[in-house]
């Protein structure tokens, strides 16, 4: 027990001031509650404070390679992204002319039933429809003027969710494109 | 009924030995816990669920946020050496001479957002003056006067040329959830003008949805 032996040692020598055998135990229970609870506190912030962050790849800006063979990619493993104002979106899936089944352009958001549903069930479906699992969804996302950062960030994010195998960030327009972005930034 | 005699011992435990673990933990957090520096750009950055952790070392940050002239950004390193010889060779490119007290100053600033010509200044404020809103416009980064393009550069020279690092700098974007993306992508397109194509976004904690 935590007792403090004050006084009396035994052999006390010639004046006998007996001092009293009242041992002073300290309750500890406070000071050990106080202390768990500061290591409780330490330990989070410790290693919660540290930011968090987001490896993003870009291709190169003037990718020699591309150039000279253009890359042709199969219309339906693409999923085209447009990214509006206000947290809107815009998906289709295929061409624009000539969506795929179910796939003809959509106004949705960023929640869980939104943007997330429809990729869930593509990143899925996309191998089977291809017949091999290694060509899997291709997901084009087209920021425009009046979106945030914060849906570049959810976007992606929704990215990693989903397990889209390739994605990437494409700033070009066509017009049919620009009348679709101008429908959800109205 | 029969009574049961309890026996009236208070159960009180021995608390010292937990007492000492507590607090040889505690001081041991306490100690290894860095203090939270104070930044002069404060930013909202937006929630992800991608839990990578930003290095420690070897980190260059360009933060875009929102100060009261607008859009502004600001330049981080994160080592020492680097800030000290980043800053020289931007001297002599801007005609600029810092003495080696300035350098020394220089190299414990985290982080700052102030055109060069203003570094001087900035140097010679006291710590707790820098923070201070309004201070610290931001760097340029218009297509006459951009200092910031040349910060990338110039910080990339340092580390590989001058200091002969093994480790490529790494950039990270911090910026705030509201900005809008073109200001983003102005940044983007400045790293990878300078082929950095790969860059961290820096992002807060968010919990992992379930997904099946």
């Amino acid at each position: 027990m935590a007792e403090l032996n004050t006084g009396d040692d035994g052999g006390g020598k010639g004046g006998k001031v007996r001092s009293k055998k009242q041992n002073s135990k300290v309750d500890l229970t406070a000071m050990v509650d106080l202390a768990f609870l500061l290591i409780t506190f330490f330990m989070l912030t410790t290693s919660l404070s540290k930011p968090q962050s987001m490896p993003l790849g870009l291709p190169a800006k003037d990718d020699t390679l591309t150039k000279i063979k253009p890359l042709k990619t199969d219309q339906r493993r693409t999923v085209t992204i447009i990214l509006g104002a206000k947290d809107q979106v815009k998906w289709y899936h295929g061409l624009l002319d000539a969506p795929e089944v179910g796939g003809a352009p959509t106004t949705t958001d960023y929640t869980k039933d939104g943007i997330r549903k429809e990729l869930l069930k593509r990143v899925k479906s996309i191998p089977e429809v291809m017949g091999d699992k290694d060509k899997g969804m291709i997901v084009i996302i087209k920021p425009t003027k009046k979106s945030t950062y914060k849906n570049l960030v959810d976007i992606l994010d929704e990215m990693a969710i989903c397990k889209v195998p390739t994605y990437a960030i494409v700033n070009e327009f066509s017009p049919e494109e620009n009348k679709l972005a101008e429908e959800i930034n109205k | 009924m029969a009574k049961i005699k309890m026996s009236k011992k208070a159960a009180s435990i021995d608390m010292t030995a937990m007492c000492d673990v507590a607090f040889l933990l505690l001081t041991f957090f306490i100690l290894t816990a860095t203090a939270k520096q104070p930044e002069p750009l404060p930013v909202q950055t937006p929630a992800s669920t991608v839990l990578t952790k930003l290095p420690e070392t070897g980190l260059v940050t360009l933060t875009v946020g929102q100060n009261k002239e607008g859009q502004s950004v600001f330049f981080g390193m994160k080592d020492r050496d680097v800030r000290a010889k980043t800053l020289e060779l931007m001297g002599e490119k801007y005609g600029v001479k810092f003495t080696p007290a300035e350098i020394e100053q220089f190299s414990l600033i985290e982080e700052f957002g102030v055109p060069v010509s203003g570094l001087k200044q900035l140097i010679a404020m006291p710590g707790a003056k820098r923070n201070t809103a309004g201070v610290q416009p931001g760097i340029p980064m218009d297509s006459l006067n951009n200092e910031l393009k040349d910060w990338v550069m110039y910080v990339r020279k340092a580390n590989n040329v001058d200091l002969a690092k093994d480790k490529e700098l790494d950039f990270a974007i911090k910026g705030d959830a509201k900005q809008q993306y073109p200001q983003i992508r102005k940044i983007m397109d400045l790293l990878q003008d300078q082929e950095i194509n790969n860059f961290a976004l820096v992002t807060g904690l968010r919990a992992k949805p379930k997904t099946e």
